[in-house]
């Protein structure tokens, strides 16, 4: 579904990622972990096509389609989602008036008519429910005064609205207390079928108790260095990331 | 001839036409001789250096054209807030059309300067309040006040709600020739009174058109004043709007100005707070682009203490467009615990487009609390990318983030069908269709 293949990208002269390599294939759920500064975040960026970073090398390929070209709403509307780690607050703009206007845009990219309203309302209100949204929350500018927790909350409830091949999850669980944790979490779990994957970024093993990934990476200056099963996640959160160094003898 | 002479020339002409015993006449008679000895403002002048007449100022305008064309309602109703009841006051090119309006008398007067300038009933309020807040020595004023014989007269007697919103419309056909104006407005707000009124100056033709306006409020104690001006007019047409707003205890007066078109728009927007607990806000929203410029100058003068002032200025400038904003703020000494604050953020969408912002505070009390602010910038690139990220084209991203840039403005707009139209309006100049609640 998603191929990463030998990605370089620098910003501003300097390299962040240095060859990386992924394959996600439909329902599969890859965590990537590691220190920060290891190239996550970027990573992450980068797939989702953010200009601020320049692929010196390699490609991302989503179904056999490579992605170099494409801007990011042409990266969204062929299937790509990124939960921010920090979401931008844009005041003035409703969350719903955002949705709304973000599918119907992918549907005319898709070439299809917009999503009759009240089509429309009665999946605002199914996803909300999901995501243990209040109605009310809805009418608020987007993101604006939100807690950390409403921030996450309402990403992923974007998420379930637009329905993506492949969610990148970049640090989804920072900022959350456990029962937003677990909010969050059971919204994702609901959300994943055999015909999408779901890569999640993270610090810590917290989350994957809850969106338990078939396959762990770890990222360390802008490679992945070591790759596992749910296990090496564990082992990270009780050996650290230092045992990852001197394993590789980085 | 310049258009100075020419306007000094045309003054016995006009005032002969008119009542000469009147106290008025000889208010008229000072003010020419004030603009004979001024003249037009020049760059020279600190608060014109950015704003030039003289391309006007070579114009041939007609003063007082003959024979107007009469209008279809269907023709200029796209103009009015068609939608819901409005009293309605009309002027096509400055003569009013009674075809057009709908004015009343009935608990509130809602009619025409030259009427109130001239029946012996208005006499106490215009000898009370015409031109006493508009000040004697300022040029296009001073212009204006010789030339005065035509506007909106308003009066909302105590304790008195206007049951709808007033609109005042200034149409311009121009249909012979360059066409210039000086409409000259009176509204007076009595106790505890309250009044919501829309102004806007529509050219209808593709010959020149300057509007030199004149607008006097005063507003008495907790007197609540909504005014809104729509200036979106045609690439021919420009205009000095200078309006002047006395305030009494407790009273709150808001100015909104919505500046989308016109080729040069200079609004001189002052506040006079002559008594405590005063309210005094003004907002503007402006979208200007190819080669219009616009230049807001606004005034607050704290006189007394406990009073406030809110200023918020967003400005979008495209193309070689420029813009100019210069907010004063004065607090006398006597004016204690004031608070006053005043806020401009402009983005430049284009590398020609130029924007000088300047707050001028003016404080001689030292118990105040005054803040300012202004920004030049882009767009937020991290915002930007967020929005694409969840698939909205480049070009919509933009202009919802410039919707929202400008939104917090809208939020104090008061009457729903005008909000709808700004929003709309809005949403044109952007040139998108966005799936908003409209």
């Amino acid at each position: 579904m998603l191929e990463i293949k030998d990605l370089h990208a620098s910003v501003e002269g300097k390299e962040i990622l240095k060859g990386i390599n992924l394959v996600v294939k439909p329902g599969e759920v890859h965590a990537i972990m590691g220190p920060n500064g290891a190239g996550k975040s970027t990573l992450a960026s980068v797939v989702a096509g953010k200009d601020e970073f320049e692929v010196t090398q390699g490609s991302v390929v989503l179904e056999g389609e490579d992605l170099a070209d494409d801007a990011p709403e042409e990266r969204a509307h062929k299937g790509v989602f990124l939960s921010f780690q920090y979401p931008v607050e844009i005041p003035g703009v409703t969350v719903t008036n955002f949705m709304k206007t973000a599918i119907n845009e992918s549907r005319k990219a898709r070439g299809q008519e917009d999503m009759p309203a009240n089509e429309m309302l009665k999946m605002i209100k199914e996803k909300a429910e999901l995501l243990e949204i209040d109605r009310k929350f809805l009418s608020r500018s987007l993101n604006e005064g939100f807690s950390g927790g409403e921030k996450k909350r309402n990403e992923i409830f974007q998420m379930a609205m637009l329905e993506p091949k492949v969610a990148i999850l970049d640090e989804t669980d920072s900022g959350l207390d456990i029962d937003a944790l677990r909010i969050v979490a059971g919204g994702v779990n609901k959300l994943r079928s055999k015909d999408n994957a779901v890569v999640v970024i993270t610090h810590y093993q917290r989350l994957l108790d809850y969106i338990v990934p078939d396959f762990v990476h770890v990222l360390y200056d802008g490679k992945i260095v070591k790759s596992g099963d749910a296990s090496l996640a564990l082992e990270l959160e009780e050996k650290g990331y230092d045992w990852i160094k001197q394993e590789m003898a980085l | 001839m310049e258009l100075k002479d020419k306007l000094v020339h045309a003054f016995m002409a006009f005032e002969n036409q008119l009542d000469l015993d009147h106290p008025v006449h000889e208010v008229r008679s000072a003010a020419i001789k004030t603009f004979e000895k001024q003249g037009f403002p020049n760059k020279k002048m600190e608060a014109w250096k950015y704003t030039s007449l003289k391309s006007l100022e070579k114009i041939d305008f007609s003063l007082f054209p003959k024979n107007s064309p009469s209008l279809e309602y269907s023709a200029v109703k796209e103009y009015f807030l068609h939608e819901v009841d409005t009293y309605k006051i009309v002027f096509v090119d400055g003569v009013y059309s009674s075809y057009l309006s709908e004015t009343t008398h009935q608990g509130i007067d809602v009619c025409l300067m030259s009427a109130a300038l001239t029946k012996d009933m208005y006499k106490p309020v215009i000898e009370a309040y015409f031109n006493k807040i508009a000040p004697l020595e300022e040029n296009l004023t001073a212009l204006n006040t010789a030339f005065s014989k035509e506007g909106a007269f308003i009066h909302i007697p105590k304790n008195t709600q206007a049951m709808k919103p007033i609109e005042i419309i200034h149409l311009a056909t121009g249909a012979a020739s360059a066409l210039m104006l000086q409409p000259r407005n009176l509204i007076v707000v009595d106790q505890n009174a309250e009044v919501q009124i829309v102004e806007r100056h529509q050219s209808l033709t593709e010959n020149e058109v300057f509007t030199n306006a004149v607008t006097e409020i005063f507003a008495d104690k907790s007197a609540i004043v909504d005014f809104y001006k729509i200036q979106n007019d045609a690439h021919t047409a420009s205009l000095v709007d200078n309006t002047y707003i006395d305030q009494k205890d407790h009273s709150v007066v808001k100015v909104h100005t919505f500046s989308f078109g016109g080729k040069l728009i200079r609004n001189n927007l002052n506040f006079y707070q002559n008594g405590e607990r005063i309210d005094s806000t003004m907002k503007g929203v402006t979208i200007i682009g190819d080669k219009q410029h616009i230049d807001h100058h606004t005034l607050v003068h704290h006189r007394q203490p406990n009073c406030e002032s809110h200023q918020d200025y967003k400005g979008i400038y495209d193309g070689s467009s420029t813009g100019v904003f210069n907010g004063k703020i004065i607090v006398d000494r006597l004016a204690q615990k004031t608070n006053a604050f005043q806020q401009n953020n402009n983005l430049l969408i284009s590398d020609k487009a130029t924007i000088n912002t300047k707050p001028q505070l003016e404080i001689f009390a030292d118990d105040v609390k005054c803040s300012h602010g202004c920004t030049i910038g882009q767009l937020d690139q991290d915002a930007l990318f967020y929005l694409q990220s969840r698939g909205i084209g480049k070009k919509e991203a933009q202009a919802l983030l410039m919707y929202a840039f400008a939104n917090n403005v809208l939020a104090s707009v008061r009457i729903p069908e005008l909000k709808r139209r700004i929003n709309a309006l809005i949403a044109l100049k952007l040139g998108v269709q966005l799936g908003f609640d409209l």
